[in-house]
Order: C-alpha cells, then structure tokens, then sequence
C-alpha cells in the first residue's frame, strides 16, 4: 500500500497505524512562525472505535491501509456467518460474528448495510440508520401504568429488544434507530 | 470534454465574500494614504531567495528565455526588496503582494497568499504593535489590543517557563493538549513551536487581539537580540481568535550579523541535506550602504480578511485556491 507524508494526508483517508485498520478524521496543517511545519491528524481505531491524535513533521508518513467500504444486501446467515451480496457484482461475502457485531440485532433480509472489507476480510457491518421491525413479543401494556416509566420491553422478529411505548402492541411494525437502540416511531 | 466534476471551474469563495475582500483590501489603502506611507510594488521572481530553513521555495525551470529569470525564484515575502527599497531612502512604504510557499495548504494556507508587509522607518516594534492594532481596529472592528511577552504568555496558559522548562515537561503539555510529538529528532524551538501551537495559541486574542512579543533569540529570524537575561528577539506576533495574524520585526540593520546569519542558515541546511541557497548579495549591500533603523511587520490579508468574513477556511476567501487554480 502507497504510504502519504504530510501534506498527502486527507479526512477520509484509510491508514494502518500500529496495525490496525484506521480512518482520518481530521487534519489541521500548522506552520508556527520561524518553525518547521507540521499536521495534526485525528484518525478512528475502526477495531476499537477511539480517536486517537498523532502529530506529523515533514520526514514522516503514514502507510495506506487496504480498506473498502461497500453498500451489500444481508442474504441470510447460518449462525455462524452473515452473507452479504454486492448488488452491482453479484460477489458474495460471509462476516463473522465479530465483524457484524451490534448490527446482527436488526439484519432483516434484503436490508442494505455498509460493509466495511479489510484486507479482503469484513471488518465492520454497518446496519442502515432507520429498520422497520415487527414486535412478535409484548406486555399489553395498562393504560396509566408508570411504574415502570411509561414503557415495556418488546421483543422484536430479529431477537432484538427494544423499548416501546405502552400503547404499542404484539403484531405492530415499529421504526427503530440502529444508532441508538431506540424506539421512534410505528411503522 | 466533460467528467462530470464541472463545478471545479467555480470560485471556492462565495461573492459575498470576494466583496468584503475588495473592501478591506480599500480600507488597507485609505488607512496608509492617511498616514502618507507609500504603496510599492516589487518582484515576484529573482535570483535570491531566503536562507530560511523552514521555508520552501519555488524555482523556474532553467531554460527560460530572459537569463534573469533561469532558476529564478518565487519570493516568500517581499521583505528583501523592501529592505533595498528603504536603504534607497524611500521613507515608510507598503505593499500588498502575493507570496509563494511551497507544501503550505491547509485551512489557513495556500501556497499562493497574499502579504500585506509595512515598514516603518525610526519606529521599534512597540509603536509599530500600536499601528496593527490601530489597522486591526478599523478593519475588524476589534477592541484595543493586549500586549504580553512570549514568556508570560507561556507561562500563563502553561505554567511552564520556556527559557528553563524541561524538554520532558514541554512534550508532556503538547501531548495533554491534542499535539503529541512527532518521532524523531526534535529542537527545543520545535517542542516550543508544539506547545505554543496546541496549548496557547487557541487561548490568544479570543475577546481582542494579543500580541506577543520578546520572543526566545534562538526564533529571532531577521529581528534584533536585544541582550537581556536571557537574551530575546524584538519580534511580534499578533493573534486573533486564536489565528496568527502578523509578524512583526524591530530590524536588523547590521550588515555584519545578517551575514553572519545567512552563514549559520547555510550551514545547517547543508547538515540537514538541504538545496544550499546562496545569501542574496544585493540584499546585503544594500544594508552595507544603511538600512534606516525601523521596524516591519507582514501581515497575512486572507487571514485578515477570514477574519472579517467570519470564514471558517481560507478557500472561503481566495477565490481559486491551489486545487482549482
């Protein structure tokens, strides 16, 4: 992979620090006066999800990191691995439970979801922001009922549980945000 | 022929903006024809350039046909011309010129800038700081500014004291504030330049300017030591919203020491593997012939006009940045 000193690096960016996979952030170009210049680069862990800092002068670089990014439809998965299809090529690629994550919890099929490949290998699946899931498992819910806050538990048709308001009901489609975790509407 | 990317051909800058531009480049005229200081302009190309060593110029090829112009060099800042200029006797003079400056892009740099530089003959850089803030005030709008020395700005934003600090503490503050060092060798002017950067600047000029000033002799550049204990550079800074704005000089006349200095620039690029730069001979002469003692300041007129504009980014105020030029 091509390596990128400091005035190559870009936001966007795809790099390996440490050996692990990484994005960047943000880059400021600095240059105090009577000085050498330097960039400041804020790059995501995509294994770990922290922002680190790192500070580079004029000899150094970075080396790009081998990382797409692609929009692929869930197919199914057999328990051990998620199938994605690449809608232009027809490619399939099964992620591990690792690499799906959080995401597994609200892959319905024919959802579309960003797959993120590292070296080859999917790294992350990124579910869409918004799913339209099926309560199969609820309370029904007492009308002025707040001890528990105005909401129950509801079991939705991936497994997922979320929680929903007291009027929503067993058999109803409900709007949730991947992002949050959270109820936002009905369907 | 068309890849779709048509939009390329716009200005980054938005008119509105190219139109705040234009007045605070006339409010920069009217403020110096007021005070009877003299608009020149002088070369973007010639045979010299700076010895500076952080400082990247750009050269023509060498098969242009006017012999002048072979090899010749792009100016980093109009300050040499300016200085024979003075030495010729012209009185106060400025200039609005365009800079070149290679591997500088970012949200505040573009290759291709524009200084405003002044100088003013008699004045030192304390009645020179008055005039950028009288300059700041009328374009900006700005309060009167605060003046601090480069060791109390330090020392209050850090709790570290820049001339006795340990080079440990200094990476330390940097690190803690977002700039953790680079590998690799470092000066005690690049730990310093890592701490003013990401620990004080940000706290400079954020309710009225800030000038700093006196700084460390070793980041003297073209400014007199004055020798005190320890001995500082009669060198300035001004900031606006954390921005480096200005960079001002009481200047260096003697022939003799900006010789010497030249000297001392060539070694150390030669030590670093360096494109060697020959000092320019018709600077030096003409400081041999007496430079009037004064004082200068550069001034970057996007910054300025980033200011004015409340620009987040400096293609917000250059019309054709470097990637679209």
């Amino acid at each position: 992979m091509p390596s990128y000193n400091m005035n190559q690096v870009k936001v966007g960016l795809k790099i390996l620090m440490d050996g692990d996979p990484c994005i960047i952030t943000d880059t400021d170009f600095v240059k105090p006066g009577k000085g050498q210049a330097f960039t400041r680069i804020k790059y995501k862990n995509f294994k770990t999800g922290r922002v680190n800092e790192m500070t580079m002068k004029s000899s150094d670089s970075v080396e790009g990191a081998d990382i797409v990014e692609t929009e692929m439809q869930y197919l199914y998965s057999d328990g051990s691995h998620w199938y994605f299809m690449n809608q232009n090529t027809f490619d399939q690629i099964g992620a591990s439970e690792e690499a799906v994550g959080d995401a597994k919890q609200w892959l319905k099929e024919e959802d579309l979801c960003m797959v993120t490949v590292f070296e080859g290998n999917p790294m992350v699946v990124t579910p869409p922001n918004f799913v339209v899931l099926e309560i199969v498992e609820t309370d029904p819910g007492v009308r002025g009922d707040t001890s528990s806050g105005g909401n129950k538990p509801a079991t939705l048709e991936t497994g997922a549980i979320v929680r929903v308001p007291l009027f929503v009901q067993t058999g109803e489609k409900i709007k949730v945000d991947t992002r949050s975790g959270e109820y936002v509407s009905r369907a | 022929m068309t890849d779709g990317t048509d939009a390329d051909w716009r200005p980054t800058a938005p008119l509105g903006n190219l139109r705040r531009r234009a007045e605070v480049v006339a409010k920069v005229r009217t403020f110096f024809a007021e005070r009877d200081v003299l608009e020149v302009e002088t070369p973007s190309l010639s045979t010299a350039t700076v010895t500076d060593l952080h400082l990247a110029s750009l050269r023509l090829a060498d098969d242009a046909a006017s012999a002048g112009l072979r090899g010749a060099y792009l100016q980093t800042s109009p300050e040499f011309h300016m200085k024979r200029l003075l030495a010729a006797g012209s009185g106060p003079i400025f200039q609005i010129a365009r800079a070149f400056r290679d591997g500088e892009s970012g949200r505040r740099h573009n290759p291709e800038f524009t200084i405003l530089e002044w100088y003013r003959p008699g004045w030192d850089h304390h009645r020179l700081m008055d005039e950028v803030g009288e300059l700041l005030s009328i374009v900006l709008g700005v309060a009167p500014a605060e003046r601090i020395t480069y060791r109390d700005a330090f020392q209050r934003h850090t709790g570290l004291d820049p001339f006795s600090a340990g080079d440990d503490d200094l990476e330390r503050c940097a690190a803690d504030h977002g700039m953790p060092p680079p590998r690799g060798e470092l000066s005690r002017d690049d730990r310093l330049h890592l701490v003013m950067s990401a620990a004080v600047e940000p706290e400079l000029g954020r309710t009225r300017p800030t000038f700093v000033y006196d700084y460390p002799a070793s980041q003297a550049a073209l400014a007199r030591i004055r020798d005190d204990e320890p001995p500082v550079a009669e060198r300035f800074e001004a900031y606006v919203g954390g921005v480096e704005l200005a960079n001002g000089y009481h200047e260096l006349v003697d022939a003799n020491e900006q010789a010497r200095r030249f000297v001392a620039d060539q070694r150390t690029r030669e030590r670093a593997g360096m494109r060697p730069v020959r000092p320019d001979g018709r600077l030096l002469a003409a400081l041999a012939h007496g430079l009037p003692p004064c004082a200068g300041v550069a001034l970057g007129l996007d910054r300025l006009v980033m200011l004015a504009c409340e620009a987040e980014s400096i293609d917000q105020v250059i019309a054709f940045p470097v990637d679209r030029a």
